[in-house]
């Protein structure tokens, strides 16, 4: 199996697919990169040699994307921007509610989670 | 959408007016004020505002991360203090 960028492991799939393993990658720069190397997009990515996953990796870094590592990082660091300033959006991720103003009386089960029923306690 | 980044930040007049006056006088009593809508520029860093949330004023004091958001994102319109449990006589 190659590897790329470290700690990336694609499969033995034709190239645009494999690259789409890598965390920041979609089917979008997946063929960009592959037309810009000049790879063949048939080809598996287990037959690249390593002049070419080379070339990808430099392609990736010249185009200043963040992928892996970075990109969640970025994306976590955002998170706690929000947190710490106590703005309204980071004390809806702290309760786990809707942050971009969607109804809770109803749905929004993907924020709050299974559905929690409350019995009703007898009084004696 | 977003706001037209050419047009800049948007401030209300007087609000303005007033965060030039602090910064340029160095002071550090807190400006009391109902434009939830106006968006934190730099200018404002290190300010002391008193933000109006429709009932009274909620004190926030600005930092570098707050810059580019709006004053009402800091002050909360809406008490939630839980839900009771169920109770049947």
């Amino acid at each position: 199996m190659p590897r790329l960028l470290g700690v990336d492991i694609p499969g033995n799939k034709k190239v645009p697919f494999a690259l789409r393993y890598i965390y920041g990658i979609g089917p979008t720069l997946a063929d960009q990169l592959v037309a810009e190397t000049g790879l063949d997009p048939d080809a598996r990515a287990h037959t690249l040699s390593e002049e070419e996953l080379n070339k990808v990796a430099e392609a990736i870094v010249a185009k200043g994307i963040l992928v892996e590592g970075d990109l969640r990082r970025e994306g976590s660091a955002n998170l706690k921007r929000l947190l710490a300033i106590q703005c309204y959006r980071g004390i809806r991720h702290r309760r786990g509610l809707p942050v971009r103003g969607q109804r809770t009386q109803t749905n929004a089960r993907t924020r709050k989670g299974k559905r929690k029923t409350t019995s009703t306690i007898k009084k004696k | 959408m977003a706001r037209s980044l050419k047009k800049g930040f948007f401030v209300d007049p007087g609000l303005w007016k007033k965060v030039e006056a602090a910064q340029a006088t160095d002071n550090k009593r807190p400006i009391k004020t109902w434009s939830r809508r106006s968006q934190i520029t730099p200018e404002f860093v290190g300010l002391n505002l008193e933000v109006h949330n429709g009932k009274g004023f909620i004190p926030v004091h600005i930092t570098e991360n707050m810059v580019g958001h709006r004053l009402g994102e800091f002050s909360l319109t809406r008490t939630f203090k839980g839900h009771q449990p169920h109770t049947k006589k």
